[in-house]
């Protein structure tokens, strides 16, 4: 069920209707029967994967939590008699049997993930290095189905697992709760990727029926929609064209194929994710925000503070910290530190983990070689920057420009422009061609096309451009607004008629100049199965 | 303070509704300005339903048959439930929908639709549809009808269908918000002009000539409906040279029609009885029959209804009479405006015509 | 504590981490500091901090960061 179909819709009222309806104590579990149905009518062997790491999570944690408080009463019993070693031993003996179980349990699951998703991947690496050394030998791909959303939720799952172990978040002793969490439907499709302590308050807590949380949803989910459908769908033909017949489109082509992408995938991505946390904000339950601003980012690494913030924060705290914090990478660091000089030291376990953090967010976002080349090549200009920090102290020192409008500018559209030349990777998806045709730009020489006309023979008319345009013009003016506060408070405030013709004229505009309906694909949520 | 919310709410609503019931009338596609065979269906639920002959069928009913002769030469009242590609489902249901206003004493179906068994296009489905008023005959026709793109939803709101076409809205989309102006004489869609039939292709070969399981499914229930009603069904066969009509479909039907007892007439192969004559009586090289031509197969028609049904001749009926007296005069009008308008001065003469005097 | 401070001052000279709250709400220090940081105390102090202590509550100021400290102290 796509986000932008009719049966999609009326699931939607189904939901909410009965959610009021029925006693509230009764609200979670109707969710959770939702959920299922929801992962159900996408692909009923799918039950079987999700039903497995709810499971397995649902056990590890509990174990792990069980030998948490066996610990804690140990050692609260034997205060007096037991000496300091005795019990930071026991404490050590103890934290090692929760990460056997932990371990275990990761494994599983990211073994799971990596069977249905990456062993097809594997396998045409194999035979790619089987003919390289001559060999005819070929293996044949596996027919797996990719279950919906399965990074999404194996990820939130591990993170819940990995916070229990951590003593963060309490082992949750209902399974049906954490079914859930794991399963919950509206950020089943592309996140966010929520925390349990964030999600779980919210998410099993009774709601009573509140006018303004409910209209306030609902009016997220229209401007999502917006987002979705009348800018993102309608750009897609234009970016579809341009990606794909890779011999009529280069050089400047390339270059607004880029931009293209770019104005699609944030109003495609934080539209959706606006429908989901708008759902959930009409069901009485806080999403945590995925985005803030990200094209108003003055540098990538801030960018990535502020896109897709649920999954950057989960390779921060899961992977990033664990790594360069660990023991083995300090001694490392130490090492290095004495034998390559203070400079080169300190900067290993900074550079490794992050290293690894990188290829972690190639892999998660696709099972080929352009995601991974993606994922380090922001690694590489983050690195580069990071290096550069002095450079630019010193350009600072000299020319006073930091904080005026127009460096603040153009710092932003550098960012944008960055963000998007290493996303080619992931529209040609293929790395030799990405490589190929970015060089086009500088060798092709056809930037009349910009004002020849060419672009409106790319599946987009001239009503498509200004209907763009129009959209463009009304997302950057809600962005700015943004910054001194919510818009939805600041409409509120408006007296009745007012209010009135803002949603209702929204409204229209998304039913009349939405992409949909015949003549149109509505086109998959591009984080789908990610 | 309570009354007042209300009011807020029920003002509100009745806003919303009926700016997008104006808004959804507006952007519907207005057929009679533009496709005159999309506005067909919807002209039945004007007439007075008292009719002894209703057709069902595609275009080889509605472009061939013309119900103002069947009345002046035989006092039959009949009227032509025709569209675009009606398919055999869709002709189905549009006799049940008839059937909800009356109950006539023969139903004539045109049997090219046959060939198809599934959903063919969207546009067409539209077109016949769109016309129909709602009913469980309606909902099923939509059900029967729609391809693997379509949702029911948008043929409940067709807003939903047509929600782009605001960027093309034009003076007739205005003035036809609740105005359509009559396009058919009795479901019959008037041509005059003439282009000969020359060179008619052959059909090509098809990998399997049996009719569909579903195509027959539906003749079934038309017949079994007619029966129980206790309606005479008459399949024919138009005389359009093209789309072609397989010997091996001819015999399928022969064996239908003869196992239910029902009167079938190939006009393709009465010509010389009816006197038609491709090179003048077409007006799209061989689809279509234009007036001429329909009016010829129309008198052919007439004899056999009036001989084989023993439908009476209702001339001396003073109200009927009196409808068909506008009727005709509509009919004749339209006729003289059409010659002028192709054959009225020379800018617009074809070559055909030329031939035609000489 | 001013071992601690020094630290912070080393990475940040233009804040005043005396009296700054908000280290992590704020965004003054990003992950890469707060690396660097744990690098640091981990070897002047002789303590491990380890990923789960890690929380922007243990970072948000100078004065939570020296809690932490002495917290882990406490424990070897």
């Amino acid at each position: 069920m796509l986000f932008t179909s009719y049966e999609f819709l009326g699931f939607l009222a189904a939901v909410f209707l009965m959610y009021y309806l029925v006693p509230k104590r009764f609200q979670w579990g109707l969710l959770l029967v939702f959920s299922y149905l929801f992962y159900f009518i996408a692909g009923p062997s799918y039950l079987l994967y999700i039903a497995a790491t709810t499971v397995t999570v649902y056990f590890t944690a509990c174990r792990i939590g069980k030998i948490g408080e066996i610990q804690k009463a140990y050692i609260k019993a034997g205060k007096e008699t037991l000496s300091k070693e005795e019990r930071k031993a026991y404490k050590e003996k103890m934290k090692g049997r929760q990460w056997k179980w932990l371990l275990a349990c990761l494994l599983l699951n990211l073994g799971i993930l990596a069977v249905v998703k990456y062993t097809n991947f594997a396998i045409s690496n194999v035979n790619g290095l089987l003919r390289f050394a001559g060999s005819a030998k070929q293996f044949g791909f596996l027919d797996i189905a990719l279950p919906m959303g399965i990074s999404f939720y194996t990820f939130q799952a591990l993170g819940y697992l990995i916070d229990v172990y951590r003593g963060t978040v309490p082992a949750e002793k209902n399974p049906f709760k954490l079914a859930l969490f794991v399963s919950f439907f509206p950020q089943l499709v592309q996140g966010p990727i929520s925390r349990f302590g964030d999600l779980a308050k919210s998410l099993f807590s009774q709601h009573a029926f509140c006018g303004k949380t409910v209209s306030y949803g609902l009016q997220r989910i229209l401007w999502g929609y917006f987002k979705k459908m009348v800018v993102a769908d309608r750009i897609l033909a234009g970016v579809n064209t341009l990606i794909r017949d890779t011999d009529a489109y280069r050089g400047a082509y390339v270059f607004v194929g880029m931009l293209f992408y770019a104005l699609e995938l944030y109003a495609d991505f934080t539209g959706g994710i606006d429908i989901t946390i708008g759902i959930a904000e009409t069901l009485g339950i806080t999403v945590k925000e995925n985005f803030n601003r990200p094209y108003f980012s003055k540098s990538i690494k801030e960018y990535w503070r502020r896109w897709h913030i649920t999954m950057g924060t989960w390779f921060t705290d899961y992977i990033f910290y664990p790594i360069s914090v660990c023991k083995p990478m300090l001694k490392f660091s130490r090492f290095a530190r004495a034998h390559f000089g203070e400079a080169v030291g300190k900067r290993m376990p900074v550079y490794l983990s992050s290293f690894a953090v990188w290829l972690a967010t190639g892999v998660w976002h696709g099972a080929s070689w352009n995601f991974i080349v993606w994922g380090l090549g922001n690694w590489a200009v983050i690195m580069v920057s990071q290096e550069l920090e002095p450079l630019y102290a010193r350009f600072h020192k000299r020319f006073p420009v930091q904080g005026k409008f127009g460096f603040k500018l153009f710092q932003v559209i550098r960012t944008v422009l960055l963000m998007s030349c290493l996303r080619t990777f992931d529209c040609y998806r293929n790395v030799l061609l990405t490589f190929r045709m970015f060089g086009t730009m500088f060798t092709e020489g056809n930037w009349q096309i910009l004002w020849d006309g060419s672009l409106l023979r790319i599946g987009l008319g001239g009503l498509d451009y200004i209907l763009l345009a129009l959209g463009v013009l009304l997302l950057t003016a809600v962005s700015l607004l943004q910054r001194s506060g919510s818009v939805r408070d600041k409409i509120a405030a408006k007296p009745y008629p007012v209010r009135f013709l803002v949603w209702y004229g929204l409204f229209l505009v998304v039913l009349l100049a939405g992409a949909y309906g015949a003549g149109y694909d509505a086109s998959q949520f591009i984080y789908n199965q990610f | 303070m309570k009354k007042r919310k209300i009011m807020k709410i029920a003002g509100t609503a009745v806003i919303v509704l009926a700016s997008l019931y104006l808004l959804q009338r507006l952007l519907v596609p207005k057929y009679y300005a533009d496709v005159v065979e999309g506005a067909l269906i919807a002209e039945y639920y004007q007439e007075e339903k008292d009719h002894d002959v209703i057709f069902i069928g595609d275009c080889e009913v509605y472009e061939n048959f013309s119900p103002a002769v069947l009345w002046e030469e035989y006092g039959i009242n009949s009227y032509i439930r025709g569209s675009a590609q009606q398919l055999i489902w869709q002709s189905y249901y549009l006799l049940e929908d008839t059937l909800r206003y009356e109950k006539p004493k023969v139903v004539i179906f045109n049997v090219l639709s046959m060939q198809y068994n599934e959903p063919q296009r969207e546009a067409y489905n539209r077109m016949t549809l769109e016309g129909m008023r709602w009913s469980m005959s309606k909902v099923n026709a939509i059900r029967a009808s729609m391809t693997g793109e379509e949702h029911f939803l948008d043929y409940v709101f067709p807003l939903l269908r047509y929600h782009s076409r605001w960027s093309e809205v034009g003076a007739e989309d205005v003035a036809g918000m609740f105005y359509a102006p009559k396009v058919s004489h009795n479901g019959y869609y008037m041509r005059v002009d003439v282009k000969p039939a020359e060179n008619v292709p052959e059909g090509r070969i098809l990998a399997d000539y049996r009719f569909g399981e579903n195509a027959y499914d539906y003749l079934d229930r038309i017949t079994k409906l007619c029966k129980e009603n206790g309606i005479t069904l008459i399949l024919v066969k138009a005389p359009s040279l093209y789309p072609y009509w397989y010997e091996e479909w001819e015999v399928q039907m022969e064996e239908y029609a003869e196992e239910n007892g029902l009167l079938y007439i190939n006009f393709l192969d009465l010509v010389e009885e009816t006197g038609l004559d491709f090179s003048t009586d077409t007006y799209d090289a061989g689809l279509h029959l234009n007036l001429s031509g329909a009016e010829k197969i129309t008198r052919y028609l007439g004899k056999v209804l009036a001989e084989e049904t023993g439908l009476p001749d209702r001339r001396g009926e003073e109200h009927l009479s009196e409808i068909w007296e506008e009727k005709i005069d509509a009919y004749e009008q339209e006729k003289e405006e059409q010659y002028e308008k192709n054959y009225g001065n020379d800018d617009n003469g074809s070559a055909s015509f030329s031939r035609l005097r000489g | 504590m001013e071992e601690l401070l020094e630290i912070l001052g080393d990475l940040h000279p233009e804040v005043d981490f005396e009296t700054c709250e908000g280290l992590i709400d704020n965004k003054i220090l990003d992950s890469f500091d707060i690396v660097s940081i744990i690098s640091e105390i981990n070897d002047r102090f002789d303590i491990t901090v380890s990923a789960e202590k890690i929380t922007p509550e243990n970072f948000n100021s100078a004065k939570a960061i020296y809690a932490l400290i002495r917290e882990l102290e406490d424990e070897e």
